[in-house]
């Protein structure tokens, strides 16, 4: 048993979901950031994409909104729309944390 | 008759833990059999290729990474047990992997023990596949658990939880005494809470001061219960004559708050049904793609299935949820706070489940 101490090693990092929030303006570009730096900025810019479409799209249907509530098992992302940008707010859930009991 | 042998599937990008891994698992009693895989990518391709009961994934390794092989997997291969090793210690990823839908997660043991106990847990992780296995009996229906519990003489209670809905059957000495669900009592509570489709249930500790407002024997109700529903899904009252229409869709818009509901057949654009929309086709189109949209952005993510999406307007509120091949979308009073609409969509969700 030995060898176990094998187990631990140098390994490539895993990435966290990203706890903060950002700004875009309607263009999708970004205005103020809370995220680490760490975080991908291609993942962010996938976020954001989706959130500002989720508006346009819903305003196209008839159904202006101005905040979007997205739920997953271990994130959630919260949305305010603003003048055609958003404020969105990323919060990974975890069993400990009382979003869990949502 | 010979039996066969689990296989296994280990991931892992470091070749001495494979190896260390390997000499492990021969270990189990079960005498696995192992194949090694030192990537995430190579991992995807061995299993198109064969089937395996098992797959330890490390989620640390470059490129394609334990989380994604581990999303992919789920999806690809939902039969297959799957457990993820690693020495991060983050109740972050804990809690990711377990929302994949992964059956366990555990710290790379250090000692002995924890070697063990990992090793005891790998060989119920298989066992509870093998033949009918103890999974199995989550699977079996509402009327089996009530008769197992009677036929054995248990005292407890069950607490069946369909959606938002939840009900309890009180169990003493083997016969039924009670059950409860909404603002239903005894006989009648029974049959409803035996009407739900499915669900899950878990066993609470008896209640023998409980008071008895069940006096039928239990086989007489089950059996009671059975003739509704085939007589339901035959399409006869129990009085004998045809039913009254009454639509689903209008059941769910009874529900406080609901200003409209869209039901939609995931896969199928053309399958929609609507109360209290004037243009469902805007709307659901709307729906179809958000619903997409955000579930490859989950994928994307890394974080879990999509489970509701709620949007917020100055006029009504609406939100997005999946129920098996249904995806709903409900639109809502504007005063209801997002936390009130996530719990009645649930409702909703449970009642259409009905």
């Amino acid at each position: 048993m030995g060898m176990l101490s094998l187990f631990s090693k140098p390994a490539p990092t895993l990435l966290s979901l990203p706890s903060g929030s950002f700004t875009l303006d309607r263009e999708g570009s970004m205005l103020v950031s809370t995220l680490p730096s760490s975080y991908p900025a291609e993942l962010l810019a996938a976020i954001g994409r989706e959130v500002l479409e989720a508006f346009r799209d819903a305003s196209a249907a008839q159904l202006p909104l101005s905040g979007l509530v997205i739920n997953y098992p271990s994130l959630k992302i919260t949305a305010r729309e603003l003048r055609g940008g958003a404020l969105i707010f990323l919060s990974p859930r975890t069993p400990s944390g009382p979003v869990q009991l949502n | 008759m010979m039996e066969t042998r689990h296989k296994i599937l280990l991931v892992d990008d470091d070749p001495a833990l494979l190896e260390l891994y390997s000499e492990l698992l021969m270990q189990l009693p079960s005498k696995p059999e192992i194949t090694r895989a030192n990537s995430g990518a190579r991992a995807l391709a061995m299993l198109e290729a064969e089937p395996y009961r098992l797959m330890i994934c490390d989620l640390k390794m470059p490129k394609v990474d334990g989380l994604q092989v581990l999303s992919i997997v789920r999806r690809k291969h939902p039969q297959l047990r799957t457990v993820a090793l690693t020495s991060v210690i983050d109740e972050q990823f804990r809690s990711r992997v377990y929302a994949l839908g992964v059956d366990l997660f555990w710290h790379k043991p250090a000692t002995p023990q924890e070697t063990q106990m990992f090793l005891e847990c790998l060989e119920s992780l298989m066992g509870q596949e093998k033949e009918d296995g103890f999974r199995g009996i989550q699977r079996k229906s509402l009327v089996d658990i009530i008769q197992m519990e009677c036929l054995s003489q248990s005292s407890s209670v069950l607490r069946i939880t369909n959606g938002a809905l939840t009900g309890k059957i009180w169990i003493q000495d083997g016969e039924l005494i009670d059950a409860e669900t909404e603002d239903l009592g005894g006989e009648t509570a029974f049959h409803k809470v035996l009407s739900w489709k499915n669900g899950s249930f878990e066993t609470l500790p008896a209640e023998p001061s409980r008071t008895r407002r069940i006096l039928k024997p239990y086989n007489g109700l089950l059996l009671e219960s059975a003739q509704a529903l085939d007589e339901q899904q035959a399409g006869v009252t129990p009085e004998g004559g045809a039913p009254a229409p009454v639509s689903p869709l209008s059941r769910l818009s009874q529900i406080e708050g609901v200003e409209f509901v869209l039901v939609l057949k995931a896969g199928d654009p053309n399958a929609q049904e609507a109360r209290g929309l004037e243009n469902p086709e805007c709307m659901a189109a709307w729906a179809r793609q958000r619903l997409d949209r955000f579930r490859d952005l989950g994928n994307l993510l890394q974080a879990g299935p999509l489970e509701q999406i709620a949007g917020l307007g100055p006029q009504r509120h609406v939100t997005l949820a999946v129920e098996n091949e249904t995806e709903l979308c409900v639109g809502w009073r504007h005063s209801l706070t997002p936390e009130v609409m996530r719990d009645l969509t649930k409702k909703v969700l449970a009642l259409w489940a009905c």
